[in-house]
């Protein structure tokens, strides 16, 4: 058992890292297209199906990634071939890298061992963020030039020179935090802001370094390209700017970097001001004492949740049931009774969870009746496993890890967003208020923070 | 695996220190140098300097390697006008006999170096923040206060002489 657990746990933290990032790009893709769409008071996108399954367009993920890997792959004759081809990858490589220091949970205790929640346990923690991210302006910089396209070398020109101003006032706005925090290791920084302030405050970055969070949070819009920091591309002046060049796969891994960025921005932010993987004044070990009543309670909530789900989806489909109906107008009948079936699913588990695996003696088999039984006609070895499964001690510090890891993914999914409710709200900049605001607004005020902050912290001893 | 290590980094970084300064394009030997940063960078993970490997990777070729490439493209210098680069058989004399005599140099300064002084391989772990940031914090701000301000003195002197210059040349 331990051996699996661990082999479990090493592999599993950069699988569950990777799996988590790359799926939550369709999701980040989707949530633009919807949620540009409700804001500019449209559907979005609603067509595409696979058998009458829509998912709220959704699905038209599926249908753009099939077009995006048929698509032709044009390497135009004037490139720089090289380089050409290497851009996209560095783009994506150096997003995913990012994603190794970021811890989403506190370390797991499974006897003596203790399994840090990270990619990579770093001494060097947000730092190598930093230095990671310091390399991204290579893919801009090798696409635009190699492109040998004047919109592309303009583009390029513009997302590296904004990239550099931005990347400064973002270093020096995380000093603070460390000042605050006293080290620079990632885990550290997240298990410091699960203290109170004044007793009932969670001592989140936010809350004691909040001009360093609205200067962070400008310099990540800034870094990751978006609106009002999107120069590097504009229809009217530079066409799409540095990938201007690029075609199918490639262009898609350029696409799909900007929003891994995003997602990595979020997580910066989430881990470093929104307190991480912390659960507002649920400290682990409190957390972890009282799994008995909170896994029930998020089942139960997970119940209504569905439940509700039902409700509109009922009416939905009762609304579209008409005599010739496509096959779309099915999609609520079958999605309102797999919400039911969830909802139920997670009912048993709220009761199941009472008893199981806090108390490690509890009654599990005999919980479900007939479970006692069934076992018993096991032949011995198997059901040993299973009960040796059903009773390991791990299984509270797993379920700490996944309650705190979903307290993470919330606030990154929020982060994110806000990233999508910016771009689709404000204007953008002209370039020369954006280098104005970046060397002129920004530094200073980061600067000042810093200064601030220092001696506060120097006269507080 | 160190030593596999060891030798991929060791490789990569001579390699790209080669391509720097035989690569006829501009572009090409500024990316052959961030390859060659980034594999000293390794090299000094592999010697439990974390922050020193960070701080190469961050310093080197996240900031002043970015500004010599963009620096680069700003000049956008067509492929005609890079010119012909012809090695002359007195230029190859000269760096010849140059490269052997600081090859003698560093062998007679080097080998006399007793190496059985050193910790063997795997013994002797060094102690446990050893490189870390709190450490060299405290040897930079500590031990080594009044160097390091004459340093960053001579630095921002550096950046008001290029501010400097960079007006007269506008105005």
């Amino acid at each position: 058992m331990e051996v699996i657990s661990s082999l479990i746990l090493v592999i599993g933290r950069p699988a569950l890292m990777w799996f988590l990032l790359l799926n939550l790009i369709p999701l980040m893709i989707w949530l633009e297209r919807k949620g540009s769409a409700y804001i500019q008071d449209r559907i979005g996108p609603n067509r595409a199906h696979i058998g009458g399954l829509r998912l709220a367009g959704m699905v038209h993920n599926v249908a753009d990634v099939v077009k995006l890997f048929t698509k032709e792959d044009i390497v135009p004759s004037h490139v720089s071939r090289g380089y050409y081809i290497a851009a996209p990858f560095v783009a994506m490589t150096v997003a995913l890298m990012t994603y190794a220091v970021i811890p989403f949970a506190d370390a797991v205790v499974i006897g003596k061992k203790s399994f840090p929640m990270q990619a990579a346990n770093l001494s060097v923690g947000f730092l190598y963020i930093l230095a990671i991210a310091s390399l991204g302006v290579y893919a801009v910089v090798l696409s635009g030039w190699a492109s040998n396209n004047k919109y592309g070398l303009l583009g390029g020109l513009r997302s590296s020179a904004q990239l550099i101003s931005y990347e400064v006032s973002m270093g020096l706005s995380l000093i603070g935090l460390v000042m605050a925090f006293q080290t620079v290791e990632l885990n550290d920084i997240v298990r410091g802001q699960g203290e109170l302030l004044f007793g009932f405050l969670p001592k989140w970055g936010i809350v004691i370094q909040p001009l360093a969070f609205v200067l962070y949070l400008t310099c990540a819009f800034a870094e990751t390209n978006r609106n009002p920091f999107d120069l590097p591309e504009g229809e009217s002046e530079i066409v799409a700017g540095y990938h201007v060049e690029y075609s199918s796969m490639k262009f898609a891994l350029f696409f799909m970097a900007e929003y891994v960025n995003i997602l990595v921005q979020g997580a910066i932010v989430t881990t470093l001001f929104l307190g991480g993987w912390q659960v507002p004044w649920l400290p682990t070990a409190v957390l972890k004492r009282h799994l008995d009543v909170v896994l029930p309670l998020l089942a139960m909530g997970t119940t209504v949740i569905l439940c509700l789900s039902f409700v509109i989806l009922r009416r939905y489909d009762l609304a579209n049931r008409t005599r010739w109906q496509d096959a779309r107008r099915r999609e609520g009948l079958w999605l309102s009774r797999l919400s039911l079936a969830g909802a139920l699913a997670f009912l048993i588990l709220s009761t199941v969870f009472v008893k199981w695996p806090v108390d490690s003696k509890g009654g599990w088999p005999s919980l479900v009746v007939g479970m006692d039984r069934a076992l018993h006609l096991l032949p011995g070895g198997v059901r040993g496993a299973i009960e040796q499964l059903l009773y390991w001690k791990g299984w509270g510090g797993v379920f700490t890890a996944l309650v705190q890891f979903s307290a993470f993914v919330t606030k990154l999914l929020l982060v994110a967003w806000l990233f999508i409710w910016v771009r689709w709200t404000l204007p953008r900049f002209r370039y020369d208020q954006l280098m104005k605001l970046g060397w002129q607004v920004m530094l200073p005020l980061a600067l000042a923070n810093l200064v601030v902050t220092g001696v506060v912290y120097f006269v507080q001893g | 695996m160190e030593t596999f290590l060891f030798f991929l980094f060791a490789l990569m970084a001579v390699a790209g220190g080669v391509l720097t300064i035989s690569r006829r394009n501009p572009l090409a030997g500024a990316i052959s140098l961030v390859v060659t940063f980034l594999a000293v960078a390794g090299l000094y993970g592999l010697l439990q300097a974390p922050f020193v490997a960070v701080m190469q990777v961050l310093v080197y070729a996240g900031a002043i390697m970015v500004l010599v490439v963009f620096v680069i493209m700003l000049l956008n210098m067509p492929e005609e006008d890079l010119g012909q680069e012809r090695i002359s058989r007195g230029r190859l004399a000269v760096g010849l006999v140059v490269g052997v005599v600081l090859l003698t140099l560093f062998a007679v300064t080097w080998l006399p170096l007793d190496l059985s002084a050193l910790p063997a391989a795997g013994q002797a772990d060094p102690p446990r923040d050893f490189g870390s940031i709190r450490a060299v914090g405290a040897l930079l701000f500590r031990s080594y206060l009044y160097p390091f301000e004459i340093v960053s003195i001579l630095l921002l002197v550096a950046m008001i002489g290029a501010v400097l210059l960079a007006k007269r040349h506008l105005d």
